[in-house]
């Protein structure tokens, strides 16, 4: 039976991580290669990296620090962030990344998902969705709306069906953030989480709100989600991987055990 | 030396990352000549059957495996290399190697869990391994240790004798095989944290050999 999958998300801009991890030791440290291992060695079961730069060089800094990381950590971690060409994926995930994620991209131009998933397989297209609570309407029947760059933009856009026709287009896997639950810390968007995991055929990771343990289960379970994206509750030494884990299993939740 | 063979399928580099990590000397080839000095190979694969197959013919590697088995080097499968050692594949219905007797067949739908759940394919994740027979290169590997699995397919050995582990998604199926100087993982050793390194290690050192 497969495992949960606890999955924390780095946030990277010019090569440097945006939010340092704090260690029991009050030490800040910003290197995501570093980072990365810190995770991997608590028991991440997937790191992902969210390039948030904006400048022209940063394909070389990107690369290079995908580079460095596929060298240090020995499970899959994806990449996201500007990536808006096959030659973008060909690029990073030849430089390690197992998966590669697509957001705003892909609402841009919905062929790279058809495009990557040919050339590299479905299982490195991970469909990044960012979702805002709307009423419903019969343009956005499900009452959660597509938004892009970062929630600055709407799109008019249902939810539900850009999830089912990402599936169907060749995304491996969703990965699910709620607008108007992430940065709150007060839970994942439970409704919206379950809607889209309940019609697709493919995994869901639920992204966005999470500020306690219990909001990770319940996402797991209530909202069954496959995988829970973390970013402060572990960044900041709220919970390590390994407490989240250990609450999980004693609450029946499988979640890989990587300690001895 | 461990020859890993290059056939442009998918990601090679991260093999040859664990193994530096480990430092187990190897080098990524095409060459055949290469691969048949090799001390061990380790055949990866990420793709789609009928390409693969159609590249591995195209380069003569097919060739190369069936001989460097049949000389009892130690050999190693991983992922769609565990699946094209057998007979055929559903897989763009494919003629594969057949150095193992079977087939590979694609998770029936609609699966179900034992608490009669839907189940995703591809079966994507971390999962558990029951080992059915020891064997060196699963030296030191416990039940709970879990491995990273991404596929659609799944391979079904047509005799018990070729299974050594495994695993559960809505069906059991074959997740270790092998027999003699091969041994073939559906899962990826390379992307399977500390449990993974310690199977490549072991393989590293492996004879081809080990007690039925």
């Amino acid at each position: 039976m497969l495992s949960k999958r606890i999955i924390p998300c780095l946030d990277v801009r010019a090569g440097k991580t945006t939010k340092g991890i704090r260690f029991k030791e009050n030490v800040d440290i910003g290197d995501p290669v570093e980072m990365g291992r810190f995770y991997y060695e608590q028991g991440a079961d997937e790191i992902v990296f969210y390039d948030i730069t904006a400048s022209s060089d940063r394909r070389d800094i990107v690369i290079d620090v995908v580079n460095r990381v596929a060298e240090e950590i020995f499970i899959p971690f994806s990449v996201g962030g500007g990536i808006r060409s096959v030659q973008d994926m060909r690029d990073v995930l030849l430089a390690g990344a197992e998966k590669v994620s697509i957001n705003t991209e892909a609402i841009m131009n919905p062929r790279l998902i058809p495009e990557g998933a040919q050339a590299f397989g479905s299982q490195c297209i991970v469909l990044g969705m960012d979702v805002k609570r709307v009423q419903p309407s019969p343009k956005i029947p499900s009452g959660y709306e597509m938004v892009t760059h970062g929630g600055r933009s709407d799109t008019g856009i249902d939810a539900l069906w850009w999830a089912k026709e990402g599936e169907r287009l060749g995304a491996g896997e969703i990965c699910l953030n709620s607008i108007d639950a992430d940065g709150t810390q007060q839970g994942y968007e439970l409704t919206l989480t379950a809607l889209i995991s309940q019609n697709v055929g493919i995994p869901v990771i639920a992204s966005g709100g999470a500020g306690s343990i219990d909001h990770v289960y319940d996402a797991l379970t209530k909202g069954k989600a496959d995988a829970a994206l973390v970013a402060s509750i572990v960044h900041y030494g709220t919970y390590t991987i390994r407490e989240i884990k250990e609450a999980l299993l004693a609450k029946g939740v499988k979640a890989r055990k990587t300690w001895r | 030396m461990i020859g890993i063979i290059d056939y442009r399928a998918g990601n090679l580099k991260s093999v040859e990352r664990a193994l530096n990590k480990l430092a187990v000397p190897c080098r990524i080839t095409a060459d055949r000549e290469v691969l048949l000095e090799a001390e061990r190979i380790i055949f990866p694969g990420v793709g789609a059957a009928g390409k693969a197959l159609e590249d591995l013919r195209h380069l003569g590697l097919d060739r190369v495996l069936i001989q460097a088995y049949e000389q009892g080097k130690p050999i190693l499968g991983i992922c769609l290399g565990a699946q094209i050692v057998l007979e055929k594949s559903q897989e763009n219905n494919t003629r594969c190697l057949g150095l193992v007797p079977g087939e590979v067949k694609r998770f029936p739908t609609p699966l179900l869990s034992r608490d009669h759940d839907p189940l995703k394919i591809p079966h994507m994740g971390w999962n558990n391994v029951r080992i059915l027979k020891p064997h060196p290169v699963l030296a030191g590997i416990r039940e709970e240790d879990e491995f990273y699995f991404v596929h659609s397919y799944y391979t079904e050995p047509a005799s018990e004798t070729w299974g050594i582990g495994q695993t559960e998604h809505g069906i059991e199926f074959t997740s270790i095989l092998g027999s003699k100087n091969l041994i073939a993982t559906q899962f990826h050793p390379e992307k399977s944290g500390v449990p993974g390194l310690r199977i490549l290690k072991n393989f590293s050192t492996w004879k081809g050999t080990h007690a039925q």
